[in-house]
């Protein structure tokens, strides 16, 4: 088993990175894969509160740098998912406590034991940015549909190509059906002839995602969440499944039901 | 609201949104602000005078894209002076 290292970034902060990381990664591991989530937002840590382990960490990955603490014991394993494993940052260290090659490292060292490392990168382009991105094997882009966020995920475009790294996957999320029909939002195909990079999901609005974060409980957890279905189809996607992206106009999958509901809703 | 955009015949949000970020992207990628734009056509007029008649009020220089690709266009149309007279 050698791992496949996925790094998960954007330009602009708050498009929803934390979010990708930890229900991407609870996917996978609901799938039965083997998951490490690695949080590098090193002094503002936060897959830890999304994922609910935040009452569970001893030992981070500073601790992991400076050799404080082996590898394996700075590993929080979720007794919901025992496949799923967390690498806290450290909330009271900087961006510089890490550098690129300590991340390297440690996915290497973490490569043999599982099937998925994720590593949710800091916000920006400074630093942090580098060292998210040096191990990765895959790098996912999350944008929303709104014009600063699409012009920062340009940019970061240009850096990953600038650092020799693979052109990243899309995600758009944070869509709002509604919007994008009456013509208030940005759409997927708007953002996508824009960047012109491959998508690889949409995730739908879902007041779900924030009930969820405030339980600690992924949204993935949620059979019925229209944001937890797109993040199992993206899973599967990952995994090598062909999951279809835009289900037939009002057809199947979660986007035609979402267009029903919104539909049968909206009264327009 | 969209709907009295529509009736007032102003483009929808997402058209302007779009739109607008095509001109934001075309510069931030080739690094060439509207402003040096601008700067670049006046020393291209300037050079061409010298050598041949131009119609400077109608030479455009702009910036396009091909997929990831930029180019920087100039179109300068040459002044003729025995067809336009």
């Amino acid at each position: 088993m050698s791992a496949q290292v996925i790094t998960v970034t954007s330009g602009k902060g708050g498009v929803g990175k934390t979010t990708v990381t930890a229900n991407v990664g609870m996917a996978l591991a609901l799938a039965g894969r083997k998951v490490v989530c690695v949080d590098a937002d090193i002094g503002l840590r936060n897959l830890d509160v999304v994922l609910g382990l935040e009452n569970r960490i001893v030992y981070d990955i500073v601790h992991v740098v400076e050799g404080r603490c082996r590898t394996r014991q700075a590993l929080i394993r979720d007794k919901r998912v025992p496949t799923l494993h967390l690498m806290p940052a450290a909330q009271s260290r900087d961006k510089s406590a890490v550098k690129p090659e300590d991340m390297v490292r440690i996915c290497e060292e973490l490569r043999p034991e599982f099937d998925y490392i994720l590593i949710d990168s800091a916000a920006g382009i400074e630093e942090g940015f580098r060292t998210a991105l040096a191990p990765a094997d895959l790098i996912l882009l999350v944008t929303n549909p709104e014009v600063s966020a699409v012009r920062d995920a340009d940019r970061v475009i240009g850096l990953v190509e600038a650092m020799g790294k693979p052109v990243p996957k899309l995600i758009v999320n944070r869509l709002k059906l509604d919007m994008v029909r009456r013509g208030d939002m940005l759409d997927t195909s708007d953002v996508l002839e824009i960047l012109a990079i491959e998508l690889l999901g949409v995730i739908p609005e879902d007041e779900q995602v924030i009930v969820a974060t405030n339980r600690g409980m992924p949204v993935v957890l949620e059979e019925r969440s229209p944001a937890g279905q797109a993040f199992r189809a993206i899973a599967r996607r990952l995994m090598g499944e062909p999951v279809p992206m835009f289900p037939s106009e009002d057809g199947q999958g979660i986007l035609g039901w979402l267009r029903r509901l919104v539909r049968s809703g909206g009264g327009r | 609201m969209s709907w009295l955009d529509r009736l007032r015949g102003r483009p929808l949000p997402r058209e302007t949104a779009k739109q607008r970020l095509q001109v934001i992207l075309v510069h931030d990628r080739s690094n060439l602000s509207p402003g040096l734009l601008e700067v670049i056509k006046d020393e291209i007029i300037a050079v061409l005078s010298r050598h041949v008649p131009i119609i400077a009020e109608e030479v455009r220089v702009t910036v396009t894209q091909d997929a990831r690709e930029c180019r920087l266009v100039a179109d300068i149309p040459l002044g003729n002076r025995h067809s336009r007279s």
